[in-house]
């Protein structure tokens, strides 16, 4: 019996992997399909397309596509953009909806419920639908910077950053997180003389550590797969981030290997962030029961 | 140290009510509990002296100052938690000062009271712990540290005893009742167990539906429940209650009678009842002896207890032996349960016909309105 029961074990988990795996090649091939075309000239990326020497560093091998690339757009201009919009925005994504779910979780005011009510059913909207009229306030806001009080925030970092420093799914995140810290610890802290501002600080946000991760991570993949609002908000190229840069490269005599050594480039950003992140971002989706 | 005093204290919840005027005085250094059944608003009280529930009519002054509007810090409280509340991303020495970083109190003086609490409460091993890397008698000592060390007028605990293990939670009984000693700090307990209320508290209000049902010490509580809920509620295992009617009232005595007790004479003078009214007679079943064994061990019922007249009959239905004593719960004619607090050793077995003693001088008399009569 024992010994059925074991082999029975044994090829469930065989089983398991097996599926484990495939899923994973699934999702692994088409990054390494990636990498490996942008080492290769044009002509043998499309004659390694439908055989697996696509797949390989194999043939001519080189990294002439990254130099034609970052001679063909201000490569590294476009990265510094996308890190600089995302990360500030990412920053201050954390602590202005941390600071919002706090207010909402802990601090007893009249409305309360309504307002959050109202920030959650965002939730609902899509950006495309409010993009025009957000480019219309974008167009008039005024902005106080090194040149004086200027208006109008087109061909800016801050068009790029500010709208989407608040966001419902982010609050939420946070909203859901704190309902589950034991109520008794922050009692304790103002029992002990914290201010709010202090319960926030040094008891709320040192234990928030997962939940962090989670909203750091999903707001950097939204900031940084930015294309339609920078698209529409941004006319010069300096302040251009890489999704848009991307447009250079489908212009004038398309070069596929080209293509694919700018994707590799922009994709290394993301991957780096997602592997710092994912011990962290795995135990917060699976805390609070929020599918990722 | 602080005197506590609460004046016709009220809390609504909406059209809810559910502290409805409470007057309670508990003088400086006194150990006060708050005890009674789930949901009777005992913690809500003690989180509104704490200033974490808004007061919603009467007056609260702690020491000599009127609290109601102040803030927890500004009260001169201290709290320790069911769940400990100690913050787990701090060392036990961090979770001991929070409340004089908070305060910003100069390196020297925090590191003098932390040392001090640590000491009283034997823990200086454990300042560098997580608390993770504590047992849950541990965690609470920590959570009892971080009060001590802000000496504050008034320690409030919220049922701190609850979560650890039974053994537990008699050593720490016991260490907070040394604490009060060493300490001499007034303090405030809730809880919902008898036992700790009992042991612990020099004074016990007792609580019922956000009413006080009484206030007093604690064998003023066991010996002379002042209602049908008090007498019900102290006292392990319950008291018993059984119905009965009056037959006879003189100077001296009540006499009563009931299918359950045949007659009884209990002797109360000025008893406040008269000739056929309804009434409740309690029990402890710590009064009640077998007829034999008080024949056995010579002890001398007063007046008619001896001639047979004054006991209660019935049939043991179950019987539980907990060494140091026999609970033996009885079947009366009526069909009520009545349950003896006997000898451990007693010679008693499921099945069998019991006649018990009770003893009239310590037994309790409850009008039909649940008052009881002195």
């Amino acid at each position: 019996m024992a010994t059925i029961a074991s082999d029975n074990r044994g090829l469930r988990l065989a089983v398991r992997y097996a599926v484990l795996i495939l899923i994973a090649v699934i999702f692994i091939f088409p990054l390494i399909f990636m990498v490996m075309s942008s080492f290769k000239p044009d002509q043998q990326l499309l004659n390694d397309t439908g055989s697996f020497a696509a797949f390989l560093p194999v043939g001519d091998i080189s990294l002439d596509n990254y130099a034609d690339a970052f001679k063909r757009a201000p490569v590294g201009l476009f990265i510094f953009n996308s890190v600089l919009v995302t990360g500030v925005t990412v920053i201050l994504s954390l602590l202005i909806c941390s600071a919002a779910a706090f207010a909402f979780v802990f601090v007893d005011w009249r409305g309360r419920e309504l307002v959050l009510t109202a920030i959650l059913a965002t939730l609902i909207v899509p950006f495309e639908t409010i993009a025009i009229p957000l480019l219309l306030i974008a167009s008039k806001l005024p902005w106080l910077g090194f040149d004086g009080l200027t208006f109008g925030w087109l061909n800016s970092y801050q068009v790029q950053i500010v709208p989407f420093i608040a966001d419902g799914l982010t609050i939420f995140l946070f909203v859901q997180y704190f309902k589950d810290l034991p109520g008794e610890l922050i009692e304790a802290a103002r029992v002990e003389g914290a201010s709010w501002g202090q319960v926030y600080r040094k008891v709320v946000m040192p234990l928030a550590g997962p939940v962090l991760a989670t909203a750091a991570i999903l707001k950097f993949l939204v900031m940084y797969n930015q294309y339609l609002w920078p698209l529409m908000v941004v006319q010069q190229e300096g302040y251009r981030p890489v999704m848009v840069g991307l447009q250079y490269f489908f212009q004038l005599n398309r070069a596929w290997g080209e293509i694919m050594a700018y994707l590799s480039l922009i994709t290394v950003p993301v991957l780096a962030f997602y592997l710092f992140l994912q011990r962290a971002f795995i135990a917060s989706i699976a805390s609070t029961g929020v599918k990722g | 140290m602080a005197r506590v005093s609460l004046d016709g204290i009220r809390k609504v919840y909406g059209s809810t009510e559910v502290i409805k005027g409470v007057d309670i005085d508990i003088a400086d250094g006194e150990f006060c509990v708050f005890v009674g059944p789930s949901g009777c608003g005992k913690s809500t009280l003690l989180r509104m002296i704490a200033g974490l529930e808004d007061i919603s009519g009467g007056t609260l002054t702690i020491g000599e100052r009127v609290v109601n509007d102040l803030p927890p810090k500004d009260r001169s409280i201290a709290m320790v938690f069911q769940s400990y509340a100690i913050f787990p991303h701090m060392t036990v020495r961090e979770n001991l000062a929070f409340g004089l970083t908070i305060a910003k109190a100069p390196k020297a003086e925090k590191d003098a009271k932390v040392a001090e609490a640590a000491r009283i409460l034997k823990m200086e091993h454990l300042l560098e712990r997580r608390p993770s890397q504590l047992s849950g008698g541990q965690r609470q000592r920590v959570a009892i540290g971080r009060a001590i060390v802000r000496h504050p007028g008034v320690f409030l605990f919220d049922e701190p005893l609850s979560n650890l293990d039974a053994a537990l939670r008699v050593d720490m009984r016991m260490e907070l009742a040394k604490l009060h000693a060493d300490l001499g700090a007034t303090m405030i307990y809730v809880t919902h167990d008898q036992v700790e209320a009992m042991t612990l508290a020099d004074k016990i209000v007792v609580l019922d539906a956000g009413v006080v049902q009484q206030i007093g010490s604690p064998l003023d509580l066991y010996h002379r429940p002042a209602n049908l809920f008090v007498a019900g509620f102290i006292g392990s295992p319950k008291m018993n209650l059984l119905k009965a009617r009056v037959e006879g009232v003189d100077a001296t005595s009540v006499k009563l009678a009931s299918a359950d007790l045949g007659t009884l004479v209990l002797p109360r003078a000025n008893a406040g009842v008269s000739r056929g009214d309804e009434v409740t007679v309690g029990l402890r079943p710590h009064h009640l002896a077998t007829a034999s064994r008080e024949q056995r061990v010579g002890s001398q019922p007063t007046g008619d207890q001896r001639t047979g007249e004054q006991q209660i009959g019935g049939t043991v239905k179950l019987v539980e032996r907990l060494g140091n004593e026999t609970l033996a719960a009885l079947t009366l004619a009526s069909g009520q349960q009545l349950i003896a607090a006997l000898p451990g050793d007693v010679d008693v077995s499921i099945g069998e016909a019991l006649r018990l003693a009770p003893q009239p001088e310590r037994a309790s008399l409850f009008l039909s309105s649940g008052a009881a009569v002195n």
